[in-house]
């Protein structure tokens, strides 16, 4: 049969890129309304202590200033620690905004000017007065790790680190040992798009909320219930997001005060962060990590221990899954895992890009790669050597597991076995180059997700669930998804998200959107089609009466018995012979527990890198990159390569770029802004190559997908270290590698 | 000649500029402090352009004064009085995209869209001006637009596609 | 940003005139640094006086053959101006090494020597720094000064001047044509930038009533034995580590002239005369060429996050002289 609907694992340009390249995507500040009024944030000085006055006098005198809040006069707000508690919110008590004159962190939000003009506010806010009372701060990780405790309460997602067999006596008689501490700074997600709400107020003191957001449903249940609002009051929209990689996982502080202004003042309110205040929110964890390994002269691996610690705020205790995946990746029988918490004067820590895995891969690869030195075993041998089918901690078999054809594959593209592996063995004048390798992991996981679809008698089909696109590609592989199942052009197919009235789906993260969302959206259409089967068993005459749906077929806008396709009937005529003006379905998909919990869910990449140091600068230049990736089924090679290069290039940046410095005298992050918080420019970044090693698995879920959003970073920073130790003979275990680091 | 109220308070130093933006020439009343790229945005309610850190520091504001790009965060409205302005929704010309559009579509050069106006714009400005011809050169040339997507490599294989056949 | 007002000047004379009865008036070319610094309210004129209409907005060569870039051309269209790019090519490397495309189209020639530090502390007005607000303190003493000076320096501020044109001018001996209430004036460019000593309020030498009107280049090229070398932390669109510029004329693997200029390590671009004369009449070698840059920075003072600098500024400056002297 001849078909032109599949679309499944084709490289389709985006549905939304005509939108993107047009300036037609309004992103959440795009959006206007008469009498449009904005706000603007005062952003506290100091780390700690408490606002002795807030003098207003001077900025209210402006005309156009509508009002200044403050803790003195914003009330009636919820009461409780639960209505503050999000679908992200790690175990604490949750941050108030403008309801304590006690300051937390620096860059604490202590005021918000709304006023008619951008400009106005703007000027009002640098003309409010704020005098504290200072107490002394705590922001030094390492200075304080005698104040290391286990953290408190649970995260969705978190995986409480677990011990296996007797480390201590495995370690004690292994012949070769290695302990090595890493280290990393803070880092924030800085998307482009600075967070932004626009609140739209109507007459009927209901309200339309454009927020920037992971999850429009986190951002309306937190509306709802800090400010006491019926869901029929408050509509929230994002149907562009300018980026986010985790910073739109929790509410941010900015839709708190564009709704507040918004209800109080009864008007249309728009609030921007700046760069600078992009540095107030969540962050990726500073944290320090010790690893010990024990092996045999073979290389085969006798013991793990991995223990990591992480600052975390003063009321919130921010949880990721760091050391867990010693315990996961390699085949050892004694494993020693610990995660502590420091609480420090900081906002809380927040899930960014793989979080954990990107913190704790970087240490347990870094060390393989040491390990692999002292044993004098080629470091991709060494992972053979130690290769795993199971996962180790929770001893269940992988449901897939390529990443024996990862290595495989990224090595011969790469070139690896051409690798001397003596340091410094490649140099070429001041130019020194090093070959490293890593591996990356991480889990496939699925979440509740439900869709709807509409199909329509002229032919039309539109699909939608509240899940969000924050550049990942989820607009275009839904529709392709959608495509394929009803057979339907996709010029005919339009799939919505991002609107708080579409049925339920958990927050876009980790990537477990297109697996989850995906199977809705594919189960959405499977019923229309035994909806389209059963109208087209009432048509008079009708081949298919007697039929069940697995015994038909759907493309090019047609249905046809599978067995004889001559028989057919074009979807349209089926609505219009029945008489049918639209069908309407809402999946709601269930996973096969008791089939998914027998094994372990993850994928995996095999990173081989290339870098060139200069040796007499420090400067360093990541030329080459191979990165292999098994992750299950690539719904679309184009954007989920383009998905894997930005985790790569992720990975350069955490590597060699990116930190948000404390200055400690000030409790403060110091380079907050995007002149000295470096990310990496087009001319960092260079030869880029991405394999997909595809993986048949359905248990996870019926198509096979497990996501492609964080594992293109996972490992990518250890492979650059590693490479650089190639290069020059110096372990560097703290991150970002700066050229200083190097001379 | 569209008039754009711009809000107006009573004695402040209001000052009427035109500005000539996508072949639409607007006469707005601004106030000094109203930058370029607020005017665009806020003002003429031309969102197309971005905010990205509005400090001259990522290129999301980029667009064409007088056929070469600048960062419009960094300029005021009333220094552009008389300029000719074009934006990203000035790109594409009676619905048919430029071949930079095109190709950032072909070669999924970006991910999330929020710096491909800034990018498009600039590379706009870099085929005029006519320096790049080698690959690290476009890169060079393109460092003035950061995309935390990462879609760099996409988007010197999008400009090197339409670079010189203009 | 505060709120002002603001004029176009139509000449220089007006200009000055304008600015000379306004003490919290500034003038406002490209704006890249100024409409910067005045959103982070760190700058806060109350008047804004827009020179770009004033024609300052040539490159010509002098009788005499030196070389006249007007105060207002931008810094693309100097450094891809052919007189440039063919005669002082240096200058070209240097200019086009900062900022990004979209900024060297706005920037001006005269807004470069005007620009003022990226000191982390000089930009976030909630902590003390005395170049904003004298008698304060320095933050940056003992705080992160990863970007700051290692020369000049004095117990009131570590800052160093931005600038990449900057550099190559001081190793070029530019002349700055500044104009004020009593007329015109030629500043050396060594002469032009200062150290911080107990005024790091003042950046430079520019009277409140004057106005830069052009650069003036001398008639020597150097075309033959150049370098401009920038060391950041990423590839491009960053402020410099450490930069240098070098000039040199060379006979016969002697060196018969050079000068060598820095940036990021000094509240100005810096040089060492002492060590330039030293390597004149001397072979261009490594050897030689380490030895001057140990003179360079005899004197230098770290403060903690910089240790590296030293380190870094020896090695940058003798790479930048060996390919200069094309010694490989």
């Amino acid at each position: 049969m001849n078909n032109n609907t599949n679309y499944i694992g084709k490289p389709v340009n985006r549905v939304d890129g005509y939108a993107k390249v047009t300036g037609g995507a309004k992103y959440a500040a795009d959006h206007h309304a008469r009498g449009l009024c904005y706000g603007v944030v005062v952003s506290a000085g100091i780390a700690k202590g408490k606002i002795l006055h807030i003098d207003t006098t001077e900025a209210m005198q402006l005309e156009g200033v509508f009002k200044i809040f403050t803790h003195e006069n914003v009330s009636g707000l919820a009461w409780f620690n639960h209505s503050y508690k999000d679908m992200d919110a790690p175990p604490g008590k949750h941050f108030r905004y403008l309801q304590t004159d006690t300051i937390t962190y620096s860059q604490q939000p202590v005021a918000l000017v709304v006023a008619e003009t951008f400009e106005l506010a703007r000027y009002a806010a640098s003309l409010v007065k704020v005098t504290y009372k200072a107490d002394a701060h705590v922001t030094n990780l390492t200075g304080n790790l005698d104040q290391a405790r286990p953290p408190k309460g649970k995260k969705s997602g978190f995986k409480k680190p677990s011990s296996r067999g007797h480390f201590d006596k495995a370690f004690t008689a292994a012949p070769v040992t290695l302990d090595a501490t890493y280290f990393h700074g803070a880092e924030h997600h800085n998307p482009m798009e600075m967070h932004a709400t626009t609140v739209l107020y109507y007459k009927n003191g209901s309200i339309t909320v454009y927020d920037k957001t992971q999850g429009i449903l986190n951002t309306q249940s937190y509306v709802k219930s800090v400010f006491g609002l019926s869901g029929r009051k408050v509509k929230a929209l994002s149907p562009f997001v300018g980026g986010a990689f985790g910073s739109g996982l929790r509410p941010q502080y900015q839709l708190f005060m564009a709704v507040l202004a918004s209800l109080e003042l009864k008007r249309s309110v728009k609030v921007m962060l700046t760069r600078q205040q992009m540095f107030s929110l969540g962050f990726r964890p500073i944290t320090q990590q010790s690893l010990s390994i024990g092996s045999m002269e073979d290389g085969s691996l006798q013991a793990i221990k991995h223990e990591a610690v992480s600052g975390t705020s003063q009321f919130e205790d921010y949880v990721e899954n760091i050391v867990n995946w010693s315990g996961m990746l390699y085949h050892c029988k004694n494993v020693k895992q610990s995660y502590q918490l420091v609480s420090l004067d900081t906002y809380t820590p927040l899930d960014m890009r793989a979080p954990g895995a990107v913190t704790g891969m970087f240490g347990l690869e870094c060390a393989m790669d040491e390990l692999a030195y002292k044993l004098n075993i080629d470091p991709l041998e060494l992972r053979y050597i130690n290769y795993s089918v199971e996962d180790g901690s929770m001893k269940k078999p992988y449901s897939s597991k390529a990443l024996r054809d990862c290595y495989q594959q990224a090595a011969e593209r790469f070139g690896w076995s051409q690798r001397n592996p003596e340091p410094r063995s490649m140099k070429n004048g001041h130019l020194l180059t090093g070959w490293g390798m890593a591996t990356g992991m991480w889990d496939a996981m699925t979440v509740p997700a439900r869709a709807k679809a509409t199909f329509t008698a002229d032919g039309r089909l539109t699909v939608g669930s509240a899940t969000a696109d924050i550049g990942t590609g989820t607009y275009t592989i839904m529709t392709q998804i959608a495509a394929e199942t009803l057979g339907l052009p996709m010029d005919n197919v339009t799939f919505q998200l991002g609107d708080a009235s579409l049925p339920y789906a958990y927050l876009e993260g980790g990537s477990a959107t297109a697996a989850s969302v995906g199977t809705a959206v594919q189960k959405a259409c499977m019923q229309v089609r035994e909806r389209l089967l059963d109208l087209a068993k009432d048509i008079p005459d009708s081949p298919f009466k007697g039929l069940s749906v697995a015994q038909v077929s759907f493309a090019d806008g047609m249905m046809f018995m599978t067995e004889t396709p001559a028989n057919f009937i074009h979807l349209k005529d089926i609505m219009t012979l029945t008489d049918t003006g639209e069908i309407n379905v809402t999946s709601t998909p269930l996973p096969n527990v008791f089939k998914q919990m027998k094994y372990a869910k993850n994928t995996h990449a095999a990173v081989f890198v290339e870098v060139q140091v200069d040796e007499e600068l420090g400067a360093v230049k990541v030329t080459r990159v191979v990165s292999a990736v098994a992750a299950g089924r690539i719904l679309n090679p184009k954007t989920a390569r383009s998905q894997i290069m930005g985790g790569i290039v992720w990975g350069i940046s955490g590597a060699l770029h990116e930190e948000s410095v404390l200055d400690h005298q000030f409790g403060r992050f110091i380079n907050h802004n995007y002149a000295e918080y470096h990310i990496p420019v087009n001319l960092d970044i260079n030869d880029i190559d991405v394999i997909f090693v595809e993986e048949q698995d359905d248990v996870v879920n019926p198509m096979g997908i497990k996501g492609v959003g964080e594992i293109g970073q996972v490992g990518v920073a250890a492979a650059i270290a590693n490479a650089i130790y190639h290069a020059t003979g110096k372990r560097i275990r703290e991150l970002p590698i700066t050229l200083d680091k190097l001379l | 000649m569209d008039q754009v109220a711009a809000s107006v308070m009573v004695d402040q130093p209001t000052h009427t500029i035109t500005l000539t933006v996508n072949k639409i020439t607007y006469e707005l009343k601004v106030l000094p402090w109203v930058t370029l790229l607020d005017a665009i945005r806020e003002y003429i309610e031309l969102p197309g352009t971005k905010k990205g850190c509005d400090h001259g520091q990522c290129g999301a504001c980029t667009v064409l004064v007088n056929g070469k790009r600048i960062n419009s965060c960094l300029t005021l409205a009333v220094m552009k009085n008389g300029a000719d302005i074009t934006t990203i929704e000035g790109v594409a010309e009676d619905g048919v995209l430029h071949p930079l559009q095109q190709a950032f579509i072909d070669h999924d050069a970006f991910q999330c869209g929020y710096c491909t106006p800034g990018q498009i714009c600039s590379a706009i400005g870099l085929i005029n001006e006519g320096k790049a011809t080698t690959r690290e050169e476009i890169q060079e040339l393109m460092s003035g637009n950061l995309c935390r997507c990462g879609a760099y490599p996409n988007i010197v294989a999008a400009v090197q596609q339409v670079n010189g056949k203009l | 940003m505060n709120n002002f007002t603001y004029t176009q000047a139509d000449g220089v004379d007006n200009a000055v005139q304008e600015i000379a009865g306004h003490s919290e008036a500034r003038f406002i070319a490209g704006g890249t640094n100024l409409i910067d610094l005045m959103k982070e309210h760190v700058m806060q004129p109350e008047h804004l006086i827009d020179i770009n209409s004033i024609h300052l907005n040539s490159i010509e060569f002098l009788e005499d053959g030196r070389l006249h870039l007007g105060a207002l051309v931008t810094n693309a269209d100097t450094a891809w101006h052919p007189a440039v790019e063919k005669h002082y090519p240096l200058l070209s490397d240097a200019i086009l090494a900062g900022a990004s495309p979209q900024l060297r189209n706005m920037a001006t020639n005269g807004g470069n020597l005007m620009q003022r530090t990226r000191c982390y502390y000089f930009y976030d007005t909630t902590t003390p720094c005395n170049k904003r607000e004298p008698g304060a303190g320095c933050s940056a003493m003992n705080g992160y000064n990863r970007i700051h000076a290692i020369l000049g320096t004095s117990p009131h501020c570590i800052a160093v001047h931005p600038s990449d044109m900057c550099v190559a001018l001081r190793a070029l001996d530019a002349t700055i044509q500044v104009k004020g209430l009593h007329g015109e004036r030629l500043i050396p460019i060594a002469d032009f930038h200062r150290l911080p000593g107990d005024t790091p309020q003042l950046d430079n030498n520019l009277a409140h009533d004057e106005l830069i009107t052009g650069i003036i280049l001398p008639r020597e090229h150097f075309t033959q034995h150049y370098k401009y070398l920038k060391v950041r932390d990423r590839a491009s669109y960053a402020f410099a580590l450490v930069s240098v510029a070098v000039v040199a004329t060379m006979e016969e693997g002697i060196i018969t002239n050079i000068r060598m200029a820095m940036g990021g390590v000094a509240h100005k671009p810096w040089r060492d005369e002492n060590a330039e004369q030293w390597l004149k009449g001397k072979p261009a070698t490594q050897e030689n060429f380490a030895y001057a840059a140990d003179m360079i920075l005899q004197d230098a003072k770290t403060f903690g996050t910089n240790d590296f600098k030293p380190a870094l500024a020896k090695r940058a400056i003798v790479r930048a002289c060996r390919e200069a002297t094309n010694i490989g």
